[in-house]
This record gives C-alpha cells, sequence and structure tokens, in this order.
C-alpha cells in the first residue's frame, strides 16, 4: 500500500510516497512540526527503499544536471529529480539521515532561483525578529543556541532557511539540527541581522564591510550543485541580503550575557 | 626589441560585485573568492582585453593612487599572477578577443 506524507520546510510543501511503514514511522519521528496533512504539495518524490550499503558508503555527495534532471548522490543514496515534471526518485535505506540530505539539496536548489539559501547557521526569534548565528562547526552555533533565554524561539542550530519574500528577507525554522538534536520551530520572522560567530573572552559586536560580509556568507552557504548557473545566482542572493540586512562579527563568550546584545 | 606586452581580460566563469571602491570576485569553477582592494579594482575593470597592462599601470593606477611605475608595476604583476593562477584573469601577449556567447 502506498503512503504519502507532505513535509513542509519553508513554506515550501515537498510529498514523499512510500510503500514501507516503517519508513514513514521514521519521518513521522524525524518530522514531526514539518508534516502537513491535507496541503497540496509543490513536488513529489517517490522513495523506493534498498538494502543498506548497497551503494559505495564512502562516496561524497554531487549534485549535477543531466538531461533536465538534477541527479543527487551519495554513499546511502541515489536520487533524481525534475522541477519541470515536479516529480523525483530517490532509492535509499529506511534511515532518516539520506532523506534529510535529500531534502537539503532539494531545497538548496530551489531557493537558488529565489534569492534565498540554505546558511549554517542557528537562528532564532525574539521580539518578532529572527537573528542569524552563522559560522562552520565549532564556531558555537549550538552554543548560542543553547545559551537562548526563555523568551527566545529556537529556529534551528545548524541550517538556517533564508528566503527573499517580497522587499524582505525572512528566516524559517527547519528540522535540519545539529548537535541539539531538535528540530526548530515551525515559525518565520523578517531577518533582523546576521552574527558571524566567533569564540572570545568577552562579548562584542563589530559590524564588517559588505565585501568581507559576502565573502564570510558564501563560505557558509550550503550548495552542493556542480552549475556555474546556479552558483552565479547564490553569490548575486548573497550580495544582494548584505545589501539589506546587516551582517556583524560577534565574538562571544558562552554565557547567557551575550544574549544581552541581541533583539 | 622591445619588450612583449601583457593583456589581461576577465574570465566569464566568475561572477563579480563591486562594492564602493572594492570589488568581490568568485569563481563560478571553484567558488573561490577574491576580494580585490581599490588599485587590484582599477586592474580588474580595465582588464578588457585589448588595453595593456603597461598603460593600465601608467593610466589608471599611477594616476589614480600617485605611486610610482615600477613599484605599480612590480604591485601589478603580483596581483596578475595571483588571479591569473585561479583561472579569473586570463593572461596573453596578444590582444584577447572577446569570448562570443554561444546561442
Amino acid at each position: 500500500m502506498d503512503h504519502e506524507v507532505v513535509i513542509e520546510i519553508g513554506g515550501i510543501p515537498i510529498a514523499l510516497q512510500t510503500t514501507d511503514p516503517e519508513f514513514v514511522r521514521i519521518l513521522r519521528g524525524r518530522y514531526g512540526d514539518y508534516m502537513k496533512s491535507g496541503v497540496k504539495s509543490d513536488f513529489t518524490f517517490r522513495v523506493n527503499m534498498v538494502a543498506p550499503d548497497t551503494f559505495n558508503p564512502e562516496a561524497d555527495a554531487e549534485v549535477w544536471l543531466e538531461d533536465g534532471e538534477w541527479r543527487f548522490e551519495r554513499g546511502d543514496f541515489r536520487a533524481r529529480w525534475s522541477p519541470e515534471k515536479r516529480q523525483g526518485l530517490i532509492h535509499q535505506s529506511a534511515n532518516p539521515y539520506s532523506i534529510d540530505s535529500v531534502l537539503r539539496i532539494t531545497h538548496t536548489l530551489l531557493l537558488a532561483r529565489t534569492g534565498g539559501f540554505l546558511l549554517h547557521a542557528s537562528s532564532a526569534v525574539r521580539n518578532g525578529k529572527a537573528y542569524l548565528f552563522s559560522g562552520l562547526s565549532e564556531a558555537g552555533k549550538t552554543t548560542i543556541a543553547r545559551l537562548a533565554p526563555p523568551d527566545v524561539t529556537l529556529l534551528t542550530d545548524e541550517a538556517s532557511y533564508v528566503r527573499r519574500v517580497r522587499d524582505q528577507y525572512m528566516a524559517y525554522g527547519t528540522p535540519f539540527a545539529g548537535e541539539l538534536g531538535e528540530p526548530g520551530k515551525n515559525i518565520s520572522a523578517p531577518i533582523a541581522a546576521v552574527y558571524l560567530l566567533e569564540k572570545a573572552r568577552q562579548n562584542r559586536v563589530v559590524s564588517i564591510e559588505p565585501a568581507e560580509a559576502i565573502q564570510r556568507l558564501m563560505r557558509n552557504i550550503l550548495f552542493f550543485a556542480h552549475d556555474p548557473e546556479l552558483v552565479r545566482l547564490v553569490f548575486e542572493s548573497a550580495c544582494a541580503f548584505v545589501a539589506a540586512v546587516p551582517v556583524s562579527k560577534l565574538s562571544f563568550f558562552p554565557d547567557q550575557r551575550v544574549w544581552d546584545l541581541i533583539g | 626589441m622591445p619588450p612583449a606586452e601583457t593583456y589581461l581580460a576577465r574570465s566569464t566563469d566568475i561572477a563579480a560585485r563591486k562594492l564602493g571602491d572594492e570589488t568581490v570576485i568568485m569563481s563560478t569553477v571553484d567558488s573561490t573568492i577574491f576580494m580585490l582592494n581599490p588599485t587590484g579594482s582599477i586592474i580588474w575593470e580595465a582588464a578588457d582585453g585589448n588595453t595593456p597592462l603597461s598603460r593600465i599601470i601608467e593610466e589608471r593606477v599611477c594616476a589614480e593612487f600617485d605611486v610610482p611605475v615600477e613599484q605599480a608595476s612590480a604591485d601589478a604583476q603580483d596581483f596578475v599572477d595571483q588571479l591569473a593562477k585561479h583561472a579569473i584573469l586570463l593572461v596573453s601577449d596578444e590582444p584577447i578577443p572577446p569570448v562570443k556567447e554561444v546561442p
């Protein structure tokens, strides 16, 4: 029997179809708040189960366009997706990590054409505004999320979802969790600021020049496809974003006082 | 025989954005990012494939920054070598024709 699960991230509903009830159970556990019922999906992926270790487990992620279809491959999955037909096919074992990666890749491709991106950043909402804390591993994304006071709502501690909506940039909650191991709240808010994290002995916010902001943001934007046109679009998105949203360095000592500087 | 001229042309495999008098350039091949200072930005903008580097230095860089030609030439050569190494800038001892767009 076919099961269909719709997962809406960043306001974009994507349906996953499978015959495996165990996989549906995994999806429900993994995506909780992000699962929608009675929502028409923008895209549908059929998920075919294969045995673990069917593919080369050492293979890194590769994303490329072939005959009008995107191909995503990694050691634990193979996928193809036609944005035009709005359909895709995934081969993976029944685990949450592979589908998580396929969804991340799909969203990066969708966002690239609409001025948005996924950013290595934790993000949170305070007083109706979203704040992003960006950095690579060990920069402090999860630390700053853990230190958030009770009036702060976490959107993610790992991958922030940025969309351009009309004339402003919005941050959306994502289920893409880092060390915190918990999905963010499925809400959105206009982005007030981006902070580039640096651990230090004291808390300080230092504004940076737009050129450096673009360079630093580009390092932290998740993008997997070998496609010059889309790479160019992502760069343009980062430039437009920096022109609209303040980007600063946040040197912080890991205790709760850092939040006195936010919001 | 006079020394050969050097001609520069911007690669088409890049994305670039000018911000004030600085320029951010990204290779769309390997996503390497470069930040050009005001001098680098002037050379970058003047790299049209037809203007020799010596003329760019004399007429643009030295005129703008009041720096001796010898020093500007040495600095420019380092800059050109670095960008050429990443195929951001194309370098030739002959004028470089523009790349035709494939229809």
